[in-house]
Protein backbone atom coordinates (compact mmCIF):
# COMPACT_ATOMS: atom_id res chain seq x y z
CA UNK A 1 0.00 0.00 0.00
CA UNK A 2 2.82 2.33 0.89
CA UNK A 3 4.39 1.88 -2.53
CA UNK A 4 1.18 2.47 -4.44
CA UNK A 5 0.57 5.54 -2.33
CA UNK A 6 4.08 6.77 -3.11
CA UNK A 7 3.61 6.12 -6.82
CA UNK A 8 0.29 7.94 -6.83
CA UNK A 9 1.76 10.91 -5.02
CA UNK A 10 4.65 11.04 -7.49
CA UNK A 11 2.30 10.81 -10.48
CA UNK A 12 0.05 13.51 -9.09
CA UNK A 13 3.04 15.74 -8.47
CA UNK A 14 4.28 15.17 -12.01
CA UNK A 15 0.86 16.06 -13.42
CA UNK A 16 1.03 19.27 -11.48
CA UNK A 17 4.31 20.21 -13.20
CA UNK A 18 3.89 23.64 -14.70
CA UNK A 19 4.30 24.08 -18.41
CA UNK A 20 7.70 25.33 -19.50
CA UNK A 21 7.85 28.90 -20.68
CA UNK A 22 7.44 28.23 -24.40
CA UNK A 23 4.38 30.39 -24.66
CA UNK A 24 5.03 33.75 -26.30
CA UNK A 25 3.74 37.07 -25.01
CA UNK A 26 6.46 37.76 -22.46
CA UNK A 27 10.01 39.00 -22.52
CA UNK A 28 12.81 38.42 -20.07
CA UNK A 29 14.77 41.40 -18.81
CA UNK A 30 18.14 41.13 -17.07
CA UNK A 31 18.36 44.12 -14.79
CA UNK A 32 19.84 45.45 -11.59
CA UNK A 33 18.70 45.37 -8.00
CA UNK A 34 18.36 49.17 -7.76
CA UNK A 35 15.59 49.31 -10.38
CA UNK A 36 13.76 46.40 -8.75
CA UNK A 37 14.23 47.20 -5.05
CA UNK A 38 13.25 50.86 -5.43
CA UNK A 39 9.87 49.77 -6.82
CA UNK A 40 10.42 51.38 -10.25
CA UNK A 41 9.48 48.22 -12.13
CA UNK A 42 6.30 47.72 -10.10
CA UNK A 43 5.31 51.18 -11.33
CA UNK A 44 6.62 51.00 -14.90
CA UNK A 45 5.97 47.49 -16.18
CA UNK A 46 2.18 47.32 -15.63
CA UNK A 47 1.83 50.49 -17.76
CA UNK A 48 3.74 48.84 -20.62
CA UNK A 49 1.88 45.54 -20.25
CA UNK A 50 -1.48 47.26 -20.32
CA UNK A 51 -0.54 49.12 -23.49
CA UNK A 52 0.96 46.20 -25.44
CA UNK A 53 -0.19 42.99 -23.77
CA UNK A 54 3.46 41.98 -23.37
CA UNK A 55 4.44 40.70 -19.94
CA UNK A 56 7.94 41.65 -18.73
CA UNK A 57 9.71 39.20 -16.44
CA UNK A 58 12.59 40.72 -14.52
CA UNK A 59 15.65 38.93 -13.19
CA UNK A 60 17.22 41.48 -10.83
CA UNK A 61 20.91 40.80 -10.14
CA UNK A 62 24.11 42.84 -10.06
CA UNK A 63 25.11 44.49 -13.35
CA UNK A 64 28.06 42.08 -13.76
CA UNK A 65 25.88 39.00 -13.41
CA UNK A 66 23.11 40.53 -15.56
CA UNK A 67 25.58 41.08 -18.41
CA UNK A 68 26.98 37.56 -18.10
CA UNK A 69 23.45 36.11 -18.19
CA UNK A 70 22.58 38.22 -21.25
CA UNK A 71 25.81 37.12 -22.96
CA UNK A 72 24.60 33.55 -22.51
CA UNK A 73 21.36 34.49 -24.24
CA UNK A 74 19.32 34.19 -21.03
CA UNK A 75 17.37 37.39 -21.54
CA UNK A 76 15.85 39.50 -24.31
CA UNK A 77 16.77 42.89 -22.86
CA UNK A 78 19.59 44.24 -20.72
CA UNK A 79 18.77 47.24 -18.50
CA UNK A 80 21.77 48.13 -16.33
CA UNK A 81 24.10 50.94 -15.28
CA UNK A 82 27.74 50.51 -16.27
CA UNK A 83 28.24 52.32 -19.57
CA UNK A 84 31.76 51.07 -20.50
CA UNK A 85 30.75 47.42 -20.02
CA UNK A 86 27.47 47.98 -21.85
CA UNK A 87 29.35 49.42 -24.82
CA UNK A 88 31.69 46.42 -24.80
CA UNK A 89 28.61 44.15 -24.76
CA UNK A 90 27.38 45.80 -27.97
CA UNK A 91 30.85 45.94 -29.56
CA UNK A 92 31.27 42.20 -28.99
CA UNK A 93 28.08 41.58 -30.95
CA UNK A 94 25.90 40.44 -28.03
CA UNK A 95 23.60 43.47 -28.14
CA UNK A 96 22.01 45.48 -30.94
CA UNK A 97 22.38 49.09 -29.83
CA UNK A 98 22.74 50.91 -26.52
CA UNK A 99 20.46 53.80 -25.54
CA UNK A 100 20.58 56.11 -22.55
CA UNK A 101 17.29 55.79 -20.63
CA UNK A 102 17.53 57.67 -17.35
CA UNK A 103 19.92 58.67 -14.60
CA UNK A 104 20.13 59.26 -10.91
CA UNK A 105 23.19 59.68 -8.74
CA UNK A 106 25.29 57.87 -6.20
CA UNK A 107 25.51 59.11 -2.63
CA UNK A 108 27.73 58.15 0.28
CA UNK A 109 25.87 57.20 3.44
CA UNK A 110 27.47 57.01 6.84
CA UNK A 111 26.85 56.68 10.58
CA UNK A 112 25.39 59.49 12.68
CA UNK A 113 27.89 62.25 13.42
CA UNK A 114 29.94 61.46 10.29
CA UNK A 115 33.13 60.62 12.27
CA UNK A 116 35.38 60.70 9.19
CA UNK A 117 34.11 64.17 8.27
CA UNK A 118 32.98 63.51 4.70
CA UNK A 119 30.32 66.19 4.67
CA UNK A 120 32.94 68.97 4.83
CA UNK A 121 34.74 67.76 1.69
CA UNK A 122 34.65 69.83 -1.49
CA UNK A 123 34.40 66.89 -3.91
CA UNK A 124 34.01 63.13 -3.91
CA UNK A 125 37.73 62.50 -4.32
CA UNK A 126 38.29 64.44 -1.12
CA UNK A 127 35.57 62.40 0.56
CA UNK A 128 37.24 59.14 -0.45
CA UNK A 129 40.61 60.47 0.71
CA UNK A 130 39.03 61.36 4.07
CA UNK A 131 37.74 57.78 4.39
CA UNK A 132 41.20 56.35 3.73
CA UNK A 133 42.84 58.92 6.01
CA UNK A 134 40.52 58.11 8.91
CA UNK A 135 40.56 54.40 8.07
CA UNK A 136 36.82 54.60 8.60
CA UNK A 137 34.97 51.31 8.07
CA UNK A 138 33.64 51.26 4.47
CA UNK A 139 31.36 48.54 3.14
CA UNK A 140 32.07 47.96 -0.55
CA UNK A 141 29.82 45.88 -2.80
CA UNK A 142 32.81 43.86 -4.01
CA UNK A 143 30.57 42.05 -6.50
CA UNK A 144 31.45 43.49 -9.92
CA UNK A 145 28.12 45.34 -10.01
CA UNK A 146 27.58 48.73 -11.65
CA UNK A 147 27.83 50.46 -8.28
CA UNK A 148 31.00 48.54 -7.43
CA UNK A 149 32.61 49.46 -10.77
CA UNK A 150 31.71 53.13 -10.21
CA UNK A 151 33.19 53.02 -6.71
CA UNK A 152 36.44 51.48 -8.00
CA UNK A 153 36.72 54.20 -10.67
CA UNK A 154 36.46 56.84 -7.93
CA UNK A 155 39.16 55.25 -5.76
CA UNK A 156 41.38 55.13 -8.82
CA UNK A 157 40.64 58.78 -9.66
CA UNK A 158 41.54 59.68 -6.06
CA UNK A 159 44.85 57.85 -6.48
CA UNK A 160 44.06 55.40 -3.69
CA UNK A 161 44.16 51.62 -3.52
CA UNK A 162 41.68 50.39 -0.90
CA UNK A 163 42.47 46.76 -1.82
CA UNK A 164 45.57 47.04 0.37
CA UNK A 165 43.26 47.62 3.35
CA UNK A 166 40.80 44.87 2.40
CA UNK A 167 39.69 43.05 5.54
CA UNK A 168 40.59 45.92 7.84
CA UNK A 169 38.61 49.14 7.32
CA UNK A 170 37.79 48.37 3.66
CA UNK A 171 35.22 45.59 3.76
CA UNK A 172 34.06 43.87 0.58
CA UNK A 173 30.67 42.29 1.21
CA UNK A 174 30.33 40.51 -2.14
CA UNK A 175 26.58 41.11 -1.88
CA UNK A 176 23.80 43.16 -3.44
CA UNK A 177 23.13 46.81 -2.60
CA UNK A 178 20.49 46.07 0.04
CA UNK A 179 22.58 43.42 1.79
CA UNK A 180 25.58 45.75 1.76
CA UNK A 181 23.51 48.56 3.29
CA UNK A 182 22.26 46.17 5.99
CA UNK A 183 25.89 45.34 6.77
CA UNK A 184 26.98 48.99 6.72
CA UNK A 185 24.17 49.95 9.12
CA UNK A 186 25.00 46.95 11.31
CA UNK A 187 28.71 47.74 11.65
CA UNK A 188 28.51 51.54 11.54
CA UNK A 189 30.34 51.66 8.22
CA UNK A 190 30.18 54.10 5.31
CA UNK A 191 28.84 52.86 1.97
CA UNK A 192 28.25 54.14 -1.53
CA UNK A 193 24.79 53.54 -2.93
CA UNK A 194 22.55 54.80 -5.70
CA UNK A 195 20.09 57.33 -4.36
CA UNK A 196 17.00 55.34 -5.39
CA UNK A 197 17.93 52.28 -3.36
CA UNK A 198 18.76 54.43 -0.34
CA UNK A 199 15.50 56.38 -0.38
CA UNK A 200 13.43 53.20 -0.70
CA UNK A 201 15.57 51.28 1.82
CA UNK A 202 13.71 50.31 4.99
CA UNK A 203 16.53 49.64 7.47
CA UNK A 204 18.41 52.94 7.57
CA UNK A 205 19.09 52.88 11.31
CA UNK A 206 20.79 56.15 12.27
CA UNK A 207 22.63 56.30 8.93
CA UNK A 208 22.11 59.24 6.59
CA UNK A 209 23.56 60.73 3.43
CA UNK A 210 26.90 62.34 4.34
CA UNK A 211 28.15 63.22 0.86
CA UNK A 212 26.35 64.00 -2.40
CA UNK A 213 26.26 66.32 -5.38
CA UNK A 214 29.61 65.78 -7.13
CA UNK A 215 29.09 65.44 -10.92
CA UNK A 216 31.37 62.38 -10.79
CA UNK A 217 28.60 60.60 -8.86
CA UNK A 218 26.35 60.71 -11.93
CA UNK A 219 24.74 57.29 -12.53
CA UNK A 220 23.51 56.59 -16.06
CA UNK A 221 21.19 53.69 -16.90
CA UNK A 222 21.17 52.21 -20.40
CA UNK A 223 19.04 49.71 -22.30
CA UNK A 224 20.15 47.19 -24.93
CA UNK A 225 18.12 44.64 -26.87
CA UNK A 226 20.00 41.34 -27.02
CA UNK A 227 21.21 40.43 -30.53
CA UNK A 228 19.00 37.68 -32.04
CA UNK A 229 21.73 36.87 -34.57
CA UNK A 230 23.83 35.65 -31.63
CA UNK A 231 21.02 33.90 -29.78
CA UNK A 232 18.09 32.76 -31.97
CA UNK A 233 15.88 32.16 -28.90
CA UNK A 234 15.76 35.91 -28.25
CA UNK A 235 12.35 37.50 -28.81
CA UNK A 236 13.74 40.41 -30.78
CA UNK A 237 10.45 41.88 -31.95
CA UNK A 238 8.86 42.04 -28.50
CA UNK A 239 12.11 43.30 -26.98
CA UNK A 240 12.27 46.10 -29.56
CA UNK A 241 8.72 47.13 -28.60
CA UNK A 242 9.84 47.61 -25.02
CA UNK A 243 12.96 49.54 -26.02
CA UNK A 244 10.89 51.79 -28.30
CA UNK A 245 8.35 52.37 -25.55
CA UNK A 246 10.77 53.24 -22.76
CA UNK A 247 12.56 55.72 -25.05
CA UNK A 248 9.24 57.24 -26.18
CA UNK A 249 7.64 60.29 -24.54
CA UNK A 250 5.17 57.95 -22.82
CA UNK A 251 7.86 55.75 -21.30
CA UNK A 252 10.00 58.70 -20.28
CA UNK A 253 7.02 60.40 -18.62
CA UNK A 254 6.24 57.19 -16.73
CA UNK A 255 9.80 57.12 -15.34
CA UNK A 256 9.55 60.76 -14.24
CA UNK A 257 6.21 60.10 -12.55
CA UNK A 258 7.67 57.44 -10.23
CA UNK A 259 8.10 58.87 -6.73
CA UNK A 260 8.86 57.47 -3.28
CA UNK A 261 7.95 59.66 -0.31
CA UNK A 262 7.36 62.51 -2.74
CA UNK A 263 10.86 62.28 -4.19
CA UNK A 264 11.55 61.51 -7.85
CA UNK A 265 14.10 58.66 -7.96
CA UNK A 266 15.02 58.44 -11.66
CA UNK A 267 15.35 61.20 -14.25
CA UNK A 268 14.61 60.33 -17.89
CA UNK A 269 17.23 61.40 -20.45
CA UNK A 270 16.71 59.16 -23.49
CA UNK A 271 18.94 59.92 -26.46
CA UNK A 272 16.95 59.30 -29.57
CA UNK B 1 13.85 47.51 14.83
CA UNK B 2 10.56 46.18 16.12
CA UNK B 3 10.58 43.76 19.00
CA UNK B 4 10.32 40.04 18.27
CA UNK B 5 6.78 40.12 19.59
CA UNK B 6 5.79 42.73 17.00
CA UNK B 7 7.34 40.62 14.27
CA UNK B 8 5.43 37.57 15.48
CA UNK B 9 2.23 39.64 15.40
CA UNK B 10 3.09 40.76 11.87
CA UNK B 11 3.52 37.12 10.81
CA UNK B 12 0.09 36.32 12.23
CA UNK B 13 -1.22 39.40 10.46
CA UNK B 14 0.17 38.13 7.16
CA UNK B 15 -1.56 34.80 7.66
CA UNK B 16 -4.80 36.44 8.80
CA UNK B 17 -4.88 38.79 5.81
CA UNK B 18 -3.77 35.92 3.49
CA UNK B 19 -3.85 37.77 0.18
CA UNK B 20 -3.41 36.51 -3.37
CA UNK B 21 0.29 37.30 -3.53
CA UNK B 22 1.08 35.34 -0.39
CA UNK B 23 -0.95 32.31 -1.43
CA UNK B 24 0.72 32.42 -4.85
CA UNK B 25 4.19 32.38 -3.25
CA UNK B 26 3.30 29.73 -0.67
CA UNK B 27 1.58 27.63 -3.36
CA UNK B 28 4.60 27.74 -5.65
CA UNK B 29 6.95 26.89 -2.76
CA UNK B 30 4.90 23.82 -1.94
CA UNK B 31 4.42 22.81 -5.58
CA UNK B 32 8.14 23.02 -6.37
CA UNK B 33 9.35 21.37 -3.18
CA UNK B 34 6.77 18.57 -2.97
CA UNK B 35 7.32 17.68 -6.64
CA UNK B 36 11.09 17.66 -6.16
CA UNK B 37 10.80 15.50 -3.03
CA UNK B 38 8.43 13.06 -4.80
CA UNK B 39 10.83 12.64 -7.73
CA UNK B 40 13.77 12.34 -5.33
CA UNK B 41 11.88 9.52 -3.52
CA UNK B 42 11.24 7.65 -6.77
CA UNK B 43 14.98 7.73 -7.50
CA UNK B 44 16.48 7.83 -4.02
CA UNK B 45 14.47 5.14 -2.15
CA UNK B 46 15.21 2.26 -4.56
CA UNK B 47 18.81 3.45 -4.82
CA UNK B 48 19.15 3.56 -1.03
CA UNK B 49 17.50 0.14 -0.69
CA UNK B 50 19.85 -1.40 -3.27
CA UNK B 51 22.88 0.10 -1.54
CA UNK B 52 21.65 -1.08 1.85
CA UNK B 53 20.56 -4.58 0.94
CA UNK B 54 23.05 -5.89 -1.60
CA UNK B 55 26.79 -6.52 -1.77
CA UNK B 56 28.37 -5.64 -5.11
CA UNK B 57 31.67 -4.25 -6.37
CA UNK B 58 31.85 -0.48 -6.03
CA UNK B 59 29.23 -0.42 -3.28
CA UNK B 60 31.44 1.33 -0.75
CA UNK B 61 32.38 3.91 -3.34
CA UNK B 62 28.72 4.51 -4.18
CA UNK B 63 27.82 4.92 -0.48
CA UNK B 64 30.68 7.37 -0.05
CA UNK B 65 29.46 9.39 -3.03
CA UNK B 66 25.85 9.60 -1.79
CA UNK B 67 27.13 10.65 1.66
CA UNK B 68 29.37 13.34 0.20
CA UNK B 69 26.62 14.64 -2.10
CA UNK B 70 24.42 15.24 0.97
CA UNK B 71 26.69 18.23 1.58
CA UNK B 72 26.19 19.77 -1.86
CA UNK B 73 25.92 23.56 -1.51
CA UNK B 74 22.62 24.73 -3.06
CA UNK B 75 24.42 27.56 -4.89
CA UNK B 76 26.66 25.03 -6.64
CA UNK B 77 23.66 22.93 -7.68
CA UNK B 78 21.99 26.13 -8.92
CA UNK B 79 25.04 27.06 -10.99
CA UNK B 80 25.32 23.59 -12.55
CA UNK B 81 21.62 23.56 -13.45
CA UNK B 82 21.92 27.15 -14.76
CA UNK B 83 24.81 26.17 -17.04
CA UNK B 84 22.84 23.15 -18.31
CA UNK B 85 19.60 25.08 -18.96
CA UNK B 86 21.12 28.39 -20.13
CA UNK B 87 20.36 29.30 -23.74
CA UNK B 88 24.08 28.66 -24.38
CA UNK B 89 24.02 25.38 -22.44
CA UNK B 90 23.44 21.83 -23.72
CA UNK B 91 19.74 21.86 -22.75
CA UNK B 92 19.08 25.49 -23.64
CA UNK B 93 16.65 24.63 -26.45
CA UNK B 94 14.15 23.35 -23.88
CA UNK B 95 13.61 26.92 -22.66
CA UNK B 96 13.34 25.80 -19.05
CA UNK B 97 15.55 28.42 -17.38
CA UNK B 98 13.64 30.83 -15.10
CA UNK B 99 10.64 28.48 -14.85
CA UNK B 100 9.36 26.45 -11.88
CA UNK B 101 10.48 23.31 -13.73
CA UNK B 102 14.10 24.47 -13.48
CA UNK B 103 13.62 24.97 -9.74
CA UNK B 104 12.21 21.45 -9.41
CA UNK B 105 15.22 20.00 -11.25
CA UNK B 106 17.64 21.84 -8.95
CA UNK B 107 15.86 20.78 -5.75
CA UNK B 108 15.59 17.18 -6.96
CA UNK B 109 19.38 17.12 -7.39
CA UNK B 110 19.75 18.51 -3.86
CA UNK B 111 17.35 16.12 -2.16
CA UNK B 112 18.00 12.80 -3.96
CA UNK B 113 21.39 12.18 -2.27
CA UNK B 114 19.86 12.87 1.15
CA UNK B 115 17.02 10.39 0.60
CA UNK B 116 19.37 7.78 -0.89
CA UNK B 117 22.03 8.06 1.82
CA UNK B 118 19.64 8.09 4.80
CA UNK B 119 17.39 5.33 3.45
CA UNK B 120 20.52 3.25 2.74
CA UNK B 121 21.34 3.31 6.46
CA UNK B 122 17.78 2.46 7.51
CA UNK B 123 17.52 -0.43 5.04
CA UNK B 124 20.97 -1.77 5.88
CA UNK B 125 20.10 -2.05 9.58
CA UNK B 126 16.84 -3.81 8.80
CA UNK B 127 18.52 -6.10 6.28
CA UNK B 128 20.91 -7.34 8.96
CA UNK B 129 17.85 -8.57 10.89
CA UNK B 130 16.16 -10.12 7.87
CA UNK B 131 19.16 -11.59 6.02
CA UNK B 132 18.86 -15.14 7.31
CA UNK B 133 15.13 -15.27 6.72
CA UNK B 134 15.55 -13.98 3.17
CA UNK B 135 18.23 -16.58 2.51
CA UNK B 136 16.18 -19.48 3.92
CA UNK B 137 13.10 -18.45 1.94
CA UNK B 138 15.12 -17.83 -1.21
CA UNK B 139 13.57 -14.41 -1.76
CA UNK B 140 14.47 -12.63 -5.03
CA UNK B 141 16.29 -9.30 -5.17
CA UNK B 142 13.37 -7.06 -6.15
CA UNK B 143 11.13 -8.67 -3.54
CA UNK B 144 13.82 -8.16 -0.90
CA UNK B 145 14.06 -4.46 -1.74
CA UNK B 146 10.29 -4.17 -1.69
CA UNK B 147 9.93 -5.98 1.65
CA UNK B 148 12.70 -3.91 3.27
CA UNK B 149 11.29 -0.58 2.05
CA UNK B 150 7.80 -1.59 3.16
CA UNK B 151 8.83 -2.72 6.61
CA UNK B 152 10.99 0.37 7.10
CA UNK B 153 8.24 2.70 5.88
CA UNK B 154 7.76 4.53 9.16
CA UNK B 155 11.48 5.28 9.52
CA UNK B 156 11.61 6.30 5.87
CA UNK B 157 8.96 8.96 6.49
CA UNK B 158 11.48 10.77 8.67
CA UNK B 159 14.03 10.42 5.87
CA UNK B 160 11.58 12.00 3.43
CA UNK B 161 10.83 14.80 5.89
CA UNK B 162 14.57 15.52 6.14
CA UNK B 163 14.62 15.88 2.35
CA UNK B 164 11.55 18.12 2.45
CA UNK B 165 13.17 20.33 5.08
CA UNK B 166 16.29 20.76 3.01
CA UNK B 167 14.35 21.64 -0.16
CA UNK B 168 11.78 24.00 1.35
CA UNK B 169 14.46 25.97 3.19
CA UNK B 170 17.09 26.43 0.49
CA UNK B 171 17.40 29.70 -1.37
CA UNK B 172 20.69 29.50 -3.29
CA UNK B 173 19.62 27.11 -6.04
CA UNK B 174 16.11 28.43 -6.75
CA UNK B 175 17.39 32.02 -6.77
CA UNK B 176 19.83 31.27 -9.61
CA UNK B 177 17.70 28.99 -11.81
CA UNK B 178 14.35 30.62 -11.00
CA UNK B 179 15.48 34.25 -11.02
CA UNK B 180 12.97 35.27 -8.31
CA UNK B 181 10.60 36.62 -10.99
CA UNK B 182 7.45 38.14 -9.52
CA UNK B 183 4.32 35.99 -10.14
CA UNK B 184 6.42 33.38 -11.99
CA UNK B 185 9.24 31.94 -9.90
CA UNK B 186 9.07 33.76 -6.56
CA UNK B 187 8.92 31.34 -3.62
CA UNK B 188 9.05 31.86 0.14
CA UNK B 189 12.83 31.77 0.49
CA UNK B 190 13.55 34.10 -2.44
CA UNK B 191 10.84 36.48 -1.21
CA UNK B 192 12.56 36.53 2.19
CA UNK B 193 15.91 37.31 0.52
CA UNK B 194 14.27 40.10 -1.51
CA UNK B 195 12.64 41.76 1.50
CA UNK B 196 15.95 41.54 3.38
CA UNK B 197 17.72 43.34 0.52
CA UNK B 198 15.02 46.03 0.57
CA UNK B 199 15.83 46.52 4.23
CA UNK B 200 12.35 45.42 5.34
CA UNK B 201 13.77 43.02 7.91
CA UNK B 202 10.49 42.72 9.85
CA UNK B 203 8.53 41.56 6.78
CA UNK B 204 11.39 39.19 5.88
CA UNK B 205 11.32 37.64 9.35
CA UNK B 206 7.52 37.46 9.36
CA UNK B 207 7.68 35.59 6.03
CA UNK B 208 10.25 33.29 7.61
CA UNK B 209 7.80 32.50 10.41
CA UNK B 210 5.08 31.77 7.83
CA UNK B 211 7.49 29.36 6.10
CA UNK B 212 8.16 27.68 9.44
CA UNK B 213 4.41 27.41 9.96
CA UNK B 214 4.01 25.67 6.60
CA UNK B 215 6.74 23.18 7.51
CA UNK B 216 4.90 22.61 10.78
CA UNK B 217 1.62 21.87 8.98
CA UNK B 218 3.33 19.43 6.59
CA UNK B 219 5.00 17.64 9.49
CA UNK B 220 1.79 17.42 11.49
CA UNK B 221 -0.02 15.92 8.49
CA UNK B 222 2.73 13.34 7.98
CA UNK B 223 2.81 12.46 11.70
CA UNK B 224 -0.97 12.04 11.79
CA UNK B 225 -0.93 9.78 8.75
CA UNK B 226 1.95 7.83 10.28
CA UNK B 227 0.19 7.46 13.61
CA UNK B 228 -2.98 6.18 11.97
CA UNK B 229 -1.00 3.76 9.83
CA UNK B 230 1.05 2.47 12.79
CA UNK B 231 -2.11 1.79 14.82
CA UNK B 232 -3.65 0.02 11.82
CA UNK B 233 -0.50 -2.03 11.26
CA UNK B 234 -0.22 -3.24 14.86
CA UNK B 235 -3.93 -3.40 15.70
Amino acid sequence: MFKTWMTRAALLALLALPLPAWADGFILMQSTTSTQNSGLFDHLLPIFTEKTGIEVRVVAVGTGQAIRNARNGDGDILFVHAKPVEEAFVADGFGLERFDVMYNDFVIVGPAGDPAGLSGQADVLGAFAALAEAQAPFASRGDDSGTHKAELRLWQAAGLDPQAASGTWYRETGSGMGATLNIAVGMGAYAMTDRATWIAFGNKGSHSIVFEGDPRLFNQYGIIAVNPARHPNVKAELAQQFVDWILSDDGQAAIAAFKVDGQQLFFPNATR
Amino acid sequence: MDSLFDILMRAFGLVAAWDGTLSEIVGLSLQVTLTAVAIACVIGLPLGAALGAFRFPGRRGAILITNVLMGLPPVVVGLVVYLMLSASGPMGVLGLLYTPTAMIIAQTLLVTPIIAALSRQVVEDLNAEYAEQFASLGVGRLQRMGALLWDARFSLLTVILAGFGRAVAEVGAVMIVGGNINHVTRVMTTAIALETSKGDLELALALGLVLLGIALVVNVIVMTVRGTAVRAAYA
